[in-house]
């Protein structure tokens, strides 16, 4: 039985279809990422689960319940807000414990409780200030403890890292998975940072234009994208897209870059003819200045720093621009002007030009 | 912060005096005045040096009137005291009704809700004589003429669509997530309005209640037709002081002290609700 599940819900703003017949279960204990750009009916979609919303049609139950038309008080779940919605007029303590004093917990169980898990987030010592006293990382912190004193079985988490600076995303990025599986919740996450959703989720789910692309394991999602809007909202810098239709060359197809033909693996042979679109991967290409076989030439016209890695901006002889990237500082060592690039032939995607839905290969 | 000269700050410090006197001496001689008798307000040149006396106070608070007729009875007392009970009950209901109706139209779209929202307003617009000669006329018809409810109900003109408006845009102003927050905490509508909401708005409430208080205070016109003498706030009763014998100068001065006493505590009191910023840091903007 799912912890939650939602069936077929769709939400409209007058004419704006927010979220289109959309369908999502999870499992005890699982971290479900809902992943999409800004806009996409993410947090919609939370707001709904939560009861704060009304939805237009669909259902949604949790730990077997359906609660479809029930208020927000009765669904017992725990939400931590992107922008925080703490109490102004409350102290951070106060904030924490309103998740308590609706139910039937004693004042010294509410003190423990709150203390274990202001203890948890290293909110301690700021219990007694009030949320304009604090910083954003306390906030957030504090939001967070408000979502899970409670212990809820189901936890919806919007965006919490979006409004704190880089270094404490970052730390809380690595405590966060450890925190919710202790918390042994149902999580709902919802960000629009990719490596945030790969880093948390046991699966993402990736909503896009009111529907769910695809709903995979991160590793999945990255290496077998459902569709090229996927394929591109994954990695960074983003993949890189050539329009073609192969052809058929001994038995390979192949296709053409600036006049050398790159093969694809033979397991593509039935996109002979259609037209595509090959997706690479900036990871996927390799750039020497010595001529391997199967590589084109290209031109390295500029090195940036990302990071821990370096991104090449390739122009193959046709004129398109490719984006490599590969560990190490190449900025320093890394010459401008002519090279080879090659593809990592197994990490080719290939998706039909006309849907973006990505083409499988066929085994033999 | 900008730095300023001390020429800038003697001219600043000079210009905040001037204007504090412009608009303060009309009290402090009216003050001085109420001590006065109306021989000496009279005299010519006016001079601040005269023999205080309490008589005007005495007059008012025991309510007979001295004057070279004769003695007057006067019913001051009696129109301070429903000027309290007109004012308080008036804005007492208008925040009743007033704060849950501001909350929905700012939380709640239903049909109509604007223009519901602008016709309360439009109320103040109307010029109070206009409405007045239709309104005692129904008055009379269903007996409302010279009742406090009927008082307090066309008071409702002045006090509602003021608390509505001023207390609607500080609900609109505090995040619906934050309520939310507390009701996903599992605190049903009701508390999340009486915890959340209304304290959050508390400053936009105190202060259109206390201008709803003066404005309410200071009405003369709805009174005076609508009341007779024992159902007189003080701005009406003020009139008894034209007497056949002359206009009591002293008497008004005091009464003025001794009206302007009540609104003056009250402003007072709901400075301190008046705090601004207590919103600030709810959420990252």
């Amino acid at each position: 039985m799912a912890q939650m599940a939602i069936e077929r819900v769709s939400k409209r703003f007058k004419t704006n279809t927010v979220l289109d017949d959309v369908s999502l279960s999870a499992e005890t204990g699982e971290i479900v990422v809902v992943f999409g750009p800004s806009g996409s009916g993410k947090t919609v979609l939370l707001r709904l689960i939560a009861g704060v919303e009304d939805l237009d049609a669909g259902s949604i139950s949790l730990q077997g319940k359906d609660v479809t038309n029930a208020a927000p008080e009765a669904r017992g779940l725990g939400m931590a807000f992107q922008n925080f919605a703490l109490f102004p007029h409350m102290s951070a303590f106060d904030n924490i414990a309103s998740a308590l004093t609706a139910g039937a917990s004693s004042k010294s169980q509410i003190l423990s409780k709150v203390e274990a898990v202001a203890r948890l987030l290293k909110i301690g010592h700021v219990l007694q200030h009030a949320p304009r006293e604090l910083s954003n990382g306390q906030k957030q912190r504090t939001a967070l403890a408000r979502a899970l004193v409670s212990d809820p079985r189901i936890l919806l988490l919007d965006d919490p890292l979006r409004n704190v600076d880089a270094k404490l995303r970052y730390e809380m990025r690595m405590e966060l998975p450890s925190l919710l599986k202790t918390s042994g919740s149902t999580v709902l996450y919802v960000t629009q940072d990719y490596k945030e959703a790969m880093a948390l989720g046991d699966r993402i789910a990736v909503l896009l234009d009111g529907k769910f692309a695809q709903v995979a394991t991160p590793a999945q999602v990255y290496r077998e994208p459902a569709s090229l809007d996927v394929a591109r909202l994954f990695g960074d810098p983003t993949v890189n897209v050539i329009p073609t239709t192969p052809t058929l060359e001994n038995g390979l197809p192949v296709f053409d870059i600036g006049g050398a033909s790159i093969a694809l693996p033979s397991s593509y042979a039935h996109v002979a003819g259609r037209a595509c679109v090959v997706g690479v991967r900036p990871e996927s290409i390799a750039v020497s200045e010595a001529f391997a076989s199967g590589a084109f030439p290209v031109e390295v016209v500029a090195v940036t720093p990302l990071n821990e890695k370096s991104v090449l901006l390739l122009r193959a002889g046709d004129g398109r621009e490719l984006l490599a990237s590969e560990a190490g500082e190449g900025e320093l060592t890394r010459r401008r002007g002519p090279a080879c690039a090659s593809f990592d032939r197994d990490a080719m995607l290939v998706f039909d030009a006309a849907s973006g839905l990505r083409i499988a290969p066929q085994s033999h | 912060m900008e730095h300023s000269s001390p020429l800038e700050k003697v001219l600043r410090g000079l210009a905040i005096a001037l204007i504090m006197i412009f608009f303060l001496f009309p009290i402090f001689w009216i003050f001085l005045m109420s001590f006065q008798t109306n021989e000496d307000i009279l005299r010519i040149p006016p001079s601040l040096f005269f023999s205080p006396t309490l008589s005007n106070y005495q007059a008012l608070i025991t309510g007979k009137l001295e004057t070279v007729s004769g003695t007057l009875d006067i019913a001051f007392m009696r129109n301070l005291w429903n000027s309290v009970l007109l004012s308080t009950v008036s804005v007492g209901l208008a925040l009743i009704l007033g704060v849950p109706a501001a909350y929905a139209f700012a939380r709640y779209k239903f049909p109509l809700s604007e223009d519901i929202a602008f016709t309360l307003l439009s109320f103040r617009f109307a010029p109070p004589l206009l409405v007045l000669l239709p309104l005692s006329l129904y008055y009379q018809q269903i007996g409302l003429t010279d009742t406090y409810v009927g008082l307090i109900w066309v008071y409702q003109l002045i006090a509602l669509p003021l608390i509505l408006w001023i207390v609607r845009g500080y609900f609109e102003d505090i995040s619906p997530d934050i309520e939310s927050a507390y009701r996903i905490s599992g605190h049903s509508w009701w508390r999340t309005f009486t915890r959340i909401a209304v304290p959050l708005a508390g400053p936009g409430i105190a202060a259109a209640g206390l201008l709803a208080f003066i404005f309410c205070w200071n009405n003369f016109v709805f009174a005076l037709i609508l009341a007779s003498a024992d159902k007189q706030p003080v701005t009406v009763g003020s009139l008894a002081f034209v007497t056949a014998a002359g206009i009591q100068y002293g008497q008004i001065a005091a009464a003025i002290v001794l009206s302007i006493t009540p609104t003056l505590a009250i402003a007072l009191w709901a400075q301190r609700y008046l705090v601004e910023g207590l919103s600030l840091g709810a959420v990252k903007g």
